[in-house]
């Protein structure tokens, strides 16, 4: 394909050409002025408000984590900064305490529902203060149903059927079908405006790592909506994350923006 | 059914409770070496203390399949947690999956055993272990349903009784269901007890219970489970 092959040299003249200051600026996250053009795709943005362009109100809005590991934070403050209202937020926990990111924007009242499997942390405070009184709906979804859903998505699998709370109250007024004298649920699809994905490592493709177990809800999210964002702690060089070493491929991702933020906190038991 | 504390610990009839140690080495003895085995949060957690030296592969919903103990303040590794959000270890050859991935083997039937903590059981196999009100609070279900109704057999641990004392094996539940004809053996501190056919078939009792005072704190039919 003309395109392909124009893109590929392209990226040769603009590789070959890199000092080691301008690539040594990449490696922080800042596109160098001037060399931009030269490079066919390149979804890195400079900064978080960059990130945030263009999101509208009445979003849905996808989150990854698992508790504090794996969350991007730093993005869902930028989307309290950027000020999207009625949304619906789909991710599984809704956070805890009072000043973490995803609590101060339920806490802003922009946030019309939220789809989730565990909303009930320790100290999930606001969100019981706002679910009770009426001004935070939740659609609670088995957390397996939830990433399946999400997941189907992704590969344009419109609804599944999971046995998964068949009998239960949360699966009153679902459609019901019998597979092999077993009961299932239909349950459809959760597609989404927006997801937010924090990684480990990114290159200008928008290709992808997860550290550990801060993978979670991440990749999959990573390819269920119109516009996927990443915050990424590590921007790495076109080539760095070996072929079979990358967990997203960057054709599912839409922005970069370089959040090198460190550890999320330490949540360590020492006994059981 | 009583509703004294001491009875509910098994002190006035002269036995003593299994405690939750001992529960968890009890179930922990049962599990082959080769399982890849589920432990909810909680009691179940107590279980991987008890197969040193057997290779037992856990599972964890949050996409780690080879997780090892909780960590020591000295080995800290933040980026790794349990499905309680503990901060726990890999073994050698553990591997990570993400979320869908994760569910896919549970609800594939990859997952050999899965462990949960329950409210009630009953005498069919039907569990309740999510929640205890639909209307009072805030509800969370977390991966219970999708590990109740995919790994190849659910086991409950669980003390026999309420903290007040009524039995939590019943004929049938009372609270919300977690999923249906679903539960295979139930440890509690008082016995191990299979779901049968036909019922509750106790395969083990704490020393010194007697199948009648067992029955007095339970809410449905027990036999003995044939040899």
């Amino acid at each position: 394909m003309v395109v392909g092959k124009a893109a590929i040299r392209c990226f040769g003249v603009a590789e070959a050409s890199i000092s080691d200051s301008i690539a040594a600026a990449r490696v922080q996250g800042h596109p160098v002025q001037g060399r931009k053009q030269e490079i066919m795709i390149d979804k890195r943005v400079t900064s978080i408000a960059d990130a945030m362009k263009g999101i509208k109100d009445g979003s849905t809005v996808l989150f990854g984590g698992f508790g504090a590991v794996g969350h991007p934070g730093q993005l869902i403050d930028g989307l309290i900064e950027h000020g999207a209202k009625d949304l619906t937020l789909v991710g599984n926990n809704a956070g805890s305490g009072r000043v973490e990111p995803l609590v101060r924007l339920l806490a802003t009242g922009r946030v019309r529902k939220i789809i989730c499997s565990f909303p009930r942390s320790a100290g999930s405070v606001v969100f019981d203060e706002m679910h009770k009184s009426g001004k935070l709906e939740l659609e609670l979804v088995p957390q397996g149903t939830l990433a399946e859903r999400i997941r189907a998505a992704g590969a344009g699998v419109p609804a599944f059927y999971t046995p998964t709370a068949y009998g239960t109250a949360l699966g009153e007024g679902k459609e019901v079908r019998e597979f092999n004298g077993r009961m299932y649920l239909l349950e459809h699809a959760i597609r989404a405006d927006v997801a937010l994905v924090e990684a480990w490592q990114a290159d200008r493709w928008g290709n992808l790592t997860y550290k550990l177990s801060g993978r979670n809800f991440n990749p999959i999210m990573a390819t269920a909506a119109e516009l996927t964002i990443v915050q990424a702690q590590h921007i790495v060089e076109l080539g760095a994350l070996g072929p079979e070493h990358i967990h997203t491929p960057g054709v599912y991702v839409n922005r970069v923006v370089h959040v090198p933020y460190g550890d999320p906190a330490p949540a360590l038991v020492t006994t059981a | 059914m009583t509703t004294t504390a001491s009875r509910a610990t098994g002190a006035a009839e002269g036995f003593k409770p299994w405690t939750r140690p001992e529960m968890a080495a009890r179930l922990a003895k049962d599990i082959p070496e080769g399982w890849c085995v589920n432990l909810g949060i909680g009691i179940p957690l107590l279980v991987s203390n008890f197969v040193k030296g057997r290779e037992v592969i856990f599972h964890s919903e949050n996409g780690i399949v080879g997780m090892g103990g909780l960590q020591k303040p000295e080995e800290l590794e933040p980026w790794l947690v349990n499905a309680g959000k503990q901060n726990v270890n890999l073994v050698t050859g553990a591997s990570i999956v993400h979320h869908a991935d994760s569910f896919a083997m549970i609800r594939g039937g990859h997952i050999d055993l899965c462990v949960l903590g329950a409210f009630e059981v009953a005498e069919n196999g039907d569990f309740a272990n999510w929640t205890t009100s639909l209307t009072d609070g805030v509800p969370a279900v977390g991966g219970a349903m999708d590990l109740a109704v995919g790994a190849k057999r659910l086991w409950v641990i669980m003390d026999h009784t309420s903290k007040d004392g009524r039995p939590k094996l019943l004929e049938r539940c009372a609270l919300p269901l977690t999923a249906l004809k679903a539960v295979s053996r139930v440890y509690t501190n008082f016995a191990v007890i299979d779901v049968g056919p036909q019922g509750f078939e106790v395969i083990d009792m704490a020393p010194g219970l007697s199948m009648e005072a067992l029955e007095a704190q339970t809410g449905a039919k027990l036999k003995r489970k044939a040899a």
